[in-house]
């Protein structure tokens, strides 16, 4: 318990010199679009291929599964915008960005501190949290809403994939579900909590990166506690902001 | 000129160093020597102030690093160059883009002249042109080291900090990392702390050495001291290599 109040509190600290007054602002600006393209942009097929296949996948899911007369053929649509809408394309795709993306994070951050690249950045009086640690959190964060926008339209593309090449269902029922009783709020929702979980993966990263104490096993370590802890921590904040936004 | 006075560290209640004093001038390499998991590291960062001292006073120029600001602390950063054991270089720049690093970070030089400077910095440690372009990861050791010294050289530092600057390198590349470390000394005026094990480093460029065993200061003296004197500590450190035992049997046999 003592270990996660430390812990804590030096990422509360961590993150004020994260935030803090910037050393040369052109320098650390330069560095966001290349983050975004790295964190972002080149995480676009991963999540493309998992979009499109769990589309397909949960569309047939829903249509074997649901054969109850009472249940209109039009559910399936319905249920599918909507699990996408609320979850998978927040909560679902951010669990898959941990580990991708904050493995990544935790190691290059992890790596330079183990072989004193942060350490030069210190005696030079560049603030190396600052510079390392900002582009990162603002490429992932900026990026996201592409991504959630990307996820949600290829998984529905993947439903849509199922009514066109099958007879599980026909298309009139799929898109009538899917436009039925549409909440555009579910949206904004998902890209408010994707952008919340973006600056989680990317924060919690690097600091276990940051304070990564040792040689190649404390990057290892550090990746794997990015990926655990992130983890652990979304799946809180996405309990508090299911409260806070729905009920 | 640097001043170290009655240093104290200690990590999870172990006590590192012990009531350290010294002073380090201006225009001369001066050596910690000690070995390996002797505290000499730690001394070293202690001075530079990536460890916080628990007491003692560090005085730059007689400024007193535990009372600066962060601030001021900032600004001290810019003149004080450091040469990592591993050299530190960024894998995700050029060897050029090291270089220009510090400059572009703090200096308001042009484009321009901030690669002019760099260049001039690499010839200084004599690094050809077709290298510029190179990332560390495909340049040897002893050319990252050099790199590592034009790095630390690029915005005309005060103080100049190398940790065990020979480490991994042979013989002869260590030879020219030394004389260069000496002659940027000279040449600048750079008060220079370098941290040693290597006793070829410490007979080639030692204008002034401090020994720490156990993390307190054994001796302290010059290149040209250490065959003169009977300090057993020194003697445990120096002579451990037989063939300084026979360069002393050598100079004994000479008096006589």
């Amino acid at each position: 318990m003592k270990r996660l109040f430390e812990d804590i509190g030096r990422y509360c600290q961590l993150m004020l010199r994260v935030f803090s007054r910037t050393d040369n602002r052109r320098m650390l600006w330069k560095q966001v679009p290349t983050e975004m393209v790295k964190l972002g942009a080149d995480s676009i097929l991963l999540i493309a291929i998992i979009s499109i296949f769990m589309g397909v996948i949960m569309t047939m899911q829903v249509i074997l599964n649901t054969e109850n007369p009472l249940l209109p053929r039009y559910t399936t649509g319905l249920m599918l915008r909507d699990t996408y809408l609320l979850e998978f394309s927040s909560t679902i795709m951010c669990l898959l960005l941990a580990g991708k993306v904050g493995s990544n994070i935790a190691s290059e951050i992890g790596s330079m501190r183990v072989s004193e690249q942060i350490d030069a950045m210190e005696i030079m009086g560049v603030n190396s949290a600052n510079y390392l640690i900002f582009p990162k959190i603002m490429g992932l964060v900026i990026f996201m809403p592409i991504l959630v926008t990307l996820c949600v339209a290829l998984g529905l593309i993947g439903g849509v994939g199922v009514a066109a090449f099958t007879d599980l269902i026909t298309m009139d029922d799929f898109v009538y579900g899917l436009q039925y009783a549409f909440i555009p709020f579910y949206f904004t929702y998902s890209v408010i909590k994707s952008i919340v979980f973006g600056f989680i993966i990317s924060s919690v990263s690097a600091f276990y990166g940051y304070y990564a104490f040792g040689g190649a096993l404390a990057v290892g370590r550090a990746s794997t506690n990015a990926v655990v802890k992130s983890s652990i921590i979304m799946l809180l904040m996405d309990i508090v902001l299911t409260d806070l936004m729905l009920t | 000129m640097i001043e170290v006075k009655n240093i104290n560290k200690s990590f999870d209640g172990k006590q590192i160093l012990y009531d350290i004093s010294a002073q380090f001038l201006g225009g001369n390499v001066n050596q910690i020597i000690g070995q390996s998991g002797s505290g000499k590291t730690v001394l070293m960062k202690s001075i530079i102030g990536l460890f916080k001292a628990e007491s003692g006073e560090v005085l730059y120029d007689g400024r007193n690093l535990q009372e600066m600001t962060e601030k001021e602390v900032k600004i001290l950063r810019r003149e004080v160059g450091m040469l990592f054991q591993g050299s530190a270089l960024f894998d995700s720049l050029t060897v050029l883009g090291n270089v220009m690093y510090p400059l572009e970070m703090f200096s308001s030089m042009t484009r321009i002249e901030m690669e002019k400077r760099a260049k001039f910095c690499l010839e200084r440690v004599n690094l050809i042109d077709e290298k510029h372009n190179l990332y560390p990861g495909e340049i040897s050791g002893g050319m990252q080291k050099r790199v590592a010294i034009a790095r630390a050289i690029a915005l005309n530092p005060k103080y100049l900090f190398c940790d065990e600057p020979n480490s991994g390198l042979d013989p002869v590349t260590s030879l020219v990392i030394d004389k260069l470390i000496s002659d940027i000394t000279k040449e600048y005026g750079i008060t220079t702390i370098v941290n040693t094990h290597d006793m070829n480093s410490i007979m080639e460029t030692g204008d002034h050495i401090i020994l720490i065993k156990g993390g307190r200061k054994a001796w302290e003296g010059s290149k040209n001291d250490i065959f003169e004197k009977g300090n057993p500590d020194l003697e445990d450190f120096v002579f451990a290599s037989d063939l300084f035992k026979t360069i002393r049997k050598k100079k004994v046999d000479n008096n006589n």
